[in-house]
């Protein structure tokens, strides 16, 4: 019980004591370049780890330098990038949820890339909203690493048995929750299928599920420096309410108010629910025998979009080796690791003069994915972390109360989500 | 040793003077490593904590003196000041329960007959699982929707009477058989003539249990009741692993507040000023414990 309480207190007191013999930080480094190869070490979360793992290895099969990858469970990720940057034992590279990255690079723990990225000749297609996020007083930290995109998938043999067309899935919300209703009434008696689902007690997944539909319908959910909320508003509140009346009406399956996150992806691949937002990145791991539909998130009268979220990638300021790291990480980013790394496994491409290439034109969902990098969003806030994607933080219980209890107090509570975001 | 070091004098005198400074030094030698184990993982932690405390301490860079607003800022917060009512709600009701239960148990394997052995290994067992094990464990037992107790349809972390039942459950059963042990030494420790004096006296059986055995087991009812509100007041695995401060925060410890702010909010100045608030009430609350019960 008393264990983690002290563990604040070591990890700063190992802070001191290295920061006493390390002698703060290290110069452009000479080492790497002078002695043979290098291995340089590397942090990803495990929700984004059979991309960063598949990177690795085709990166370490043609080059002399090795990346060593340490995969770390995504709830815990970020307590652990704070430990680590406390006492000086970052790795040399680490990837982050991209929506941490505002807030990691204002702690200054990111190395400063700038010049590095400027070489790149095709930096101007990189993923923009992952550029931006990673831009910090005009200076560029990170690189993108993986794209995770919200999308409806629904699954069309559930949609064939209740009689609905099996190739049109939503274009509206409206009809999301029409057809999400049909599923139920005719499939749902014996509460095996459901007629949608969400992540009801998980900050994180609203945002990631609900904001988009906000965004479809021309709104937004805050002001653009990340500093004032706008989510006691028209159109976040219509979302919450259509999604209020699924959960009322049991459309949602029983455990949604109760689901942390864990487990919110777990019942779409098991053939348990009709339609459902889902991120794109579970795409290529679906049973390969389900018939998947692939729908943009629309708003309540149409609209489309999509968070961005997933990975970046960035150095860190306390790393020993920055040549040999973005010798890897510029890899990444290269014809041939979006290629034939990313795309060959149906995942997102990080450069949008790629979007159409070899792999994805043979499935037109990966097409349509990949064109969503244009119109979807990701937002911006130094404070995003703690407001929005901690269990304690103030958005969760406007989002609950609004979902599941009293929509006339989400006003109020609109109030400590601002307190949060200004911090 | 002194005296027959005087009783003999000459020559002897020299060698006790060696004796003495070698005895010294052998003292020294093995204290150092204890001291030093002490210094390294305690006070210096402490002391860092302490001027942490008065700082804006960033991840990375130079510390700035801000004090005392990280100390002035914890009234400011309704979530710690929730914490604080919560925790305390959960030590007397774990306190009490728990004291109950481990003192029933080791009444019932009190006495050796055939089979005792088995049960006090069975009431036991549970305090061999690591607590955030155990954690883990009920958050898949209690599971809805893949644990065994999911079917009866029981929210068991769904509302915020049933994560704090549900949470009390976890608990006693992980530490009740640890209390019950420490209730066990102190039973044993009563001697059998006490009790026989008092049923040839006439006795009755409870009697017996309200004049001689509680009496006779309070320094070690004090020992476990200390354990007990320490333990329970520093409580964070079980609402960080089983009910993640759930639903709507109303599980959340005030260690847990503690964490969030180190490590979700990077406020680690903060963090080390309700720390340091946290063992100051801890020392005085000890030192009334031990001044009351003894």
């Amino acid at each position: 019980m008393m264990r983690r309480l002290p563990s604040v207190a070591a990890a700063a007191l190992l802070a001191v004591a290295l920061a006493a013999c390390g002698g703060g930080e290290p110069g452009p480094s000479a080492k790497t370049t002078a002695s043979g190869p290098v291995t340089v070490t590397m942090w990803t979360r495990a929700a984004t780890q059979a991309q960063s793992q598949r990177l690795v290895d085709a990166y370490n099969s043609k080059h002399k330098n090795q990346v060593k990858l340490t995969v770390i469970p995504t709830d815990n990720y970020q307590p652990r990038i704070a430990a680590a940057a406390g006492a000086k034992q970052l790795p040399d590279i680490f990837a982050a949820d991209v929506i941490f990255v505002p807030n990691y690079t204002s702690q200054g723990l990111f190395l400063d890339v700038t010049d590095r990225v400027n070489q790149l000749p095709f930096k101007a297609s990189l993923a923009p909203s992952h550029m931006r996020l990673g831009t910090y007083e005009d200076k560029l930290y990170t690189l993108p690493h993986t794209l995770d995109l919200s999308v409806w998938f629904w699954n069309k043999d559930l949609y064939k048995k209740a009689g609905l067309d099996p190739e049109k899935g939503p274009a509206t919300l409206k009809e999301f929750a029409e057809q999400a209703t049909t599923i139920q009434n005719k499939l749902g008696k014996d509460g095996k299928v459901s007629g949608t689902f969400f992540g009801g007690n998980c900050g994180g997944c609203y945002v990631f599920t609900f904001w988009p539909s906000v965004w479809a319908a021309g709104g937004q959910v805050m002001n653009p420096e990340g500093t004032q909320s706008l989510v006691d508003k028209s159109p976040m509140t219509e979302v919450f309410a259509t999604y209020r009346s699924l959960y009322e009406k049991g459309i949602t399956g029983p455990t949604a108010k109760e689901e942390q996150g864990p487990t919110w992806t777990g019942f779409f691949p098991k053939g348990q629910i009709g339609v459902m937002p889902m991120p794109s990145t579970t795409l290529g791991s679906m049973p390969a025998d389900m018939k998947i539909g692939v729908a943009p998130i629309a708003g309540p009268d149409g609209g489309q979009s999509t968070f961005i979220g997933g990975d970046s990638v960035g150095i860190s300021a306390t790393s020993e080796h920055p040549d040999a790291a973005w010798d890897f990480l510029a890899w990444t980013v290269s014809d041939e690791a979006q290629v034939e790394v990313m795309a060959k496994n149906k995942d997102v491409v990080a450069r949008t003069d790629l979007a159409g290439n070899k792999y994805s034109s043979a499935d037109p969902r990966v097409v349509m994915i990949n064109s969503l990098v244009a119109k979807g969003q990701t937002p911006y806030a130094l404070k995003f972390g703690q407001t929005f994607n901690d269990p304690q933080g103030p958005w969760l219980r406007l989002a609950r109360e609004a979902v599941f209890g009293d929509p006339s107090k989400v006003v109020q509570l609109n109030e400590a989500v601002n307190q949060s975001l200004q911090q | 040793m002194t005296q027959i070091t005087t009783a003999r004098p000459g020559r002897g005198d020299h060698a006790a003077a060696r004796r003495r400074s070698l005895r010294g030094f052998a003292g020294l030698a093995y204290a150092t490593p204890t001291a030093v184990i002490v210094v390294t993982l305690f006070i210096a932690p402490l002391v860092l904590v302490g001027v942490m405390s008065l700082n804006k301490w960033p991840l990375l860079g130079a510390p700035t003196f801000n004090a005392p607003q990280n100390y002035a800022k914890i009234t400011e917060d309704p979530l710690f000041l929730d914490s604080v009512l919560f925790t305390l709600k959960y030590t007397a009701l774990i306190t009490v329960l728990l004291s109950a239960l481990a003192l029933g148990l080791a009444l019932l394997v009190q006495e050796r007959r055939p089979g005792v052995g088995f049960f006090r290994t069975a009431f036991f067992l549970p305090g061999a699982v690591g607590f955030a094990a155990a954690a883990l464990l009920f958050y898949g037992l209690l599971n809805n929707e893949v644990g065994p107790f999911g079917f009866l349809g029981v929210k068991w972390i769904g509302t915020p009477n049933m994560a704090l039942f549900s949470t009390i459950v976890l608990v006693l059963w992980r530490f009740a058989g640890f209390n019950m042990l420490i209730l066990l030494t102190g039973l044993q420790a009563i001697p059998v003539e006490v009790y026989e004096a008092a049923r040839s006296d006439g006795a009755s059986r409870w009697q017996i249990f309200t004049r001689i055995t509680l009496p006779l087991l309070r320094p070690t009812i004090a020992l476990m009741l200390i354990l007990s509100i320490t333990g329970s007041l520093l409580a964070f695995d079980q609402f960080f692993i089983f009910t993640n401060g759930g639903p709507d925060n109303s599980t959340v410890s005030m260690v847990m507040v503690i964490y969030r702010n180190a490590f979700f909010r990077f406020d680690l100045g903060g963090a080390a000023a309700l720390s340091v608030v946290l063992l100051v009430v801890l020392v005085a609350l000890n030192a009334l414990q031990l001044k009351v019960l003894r």
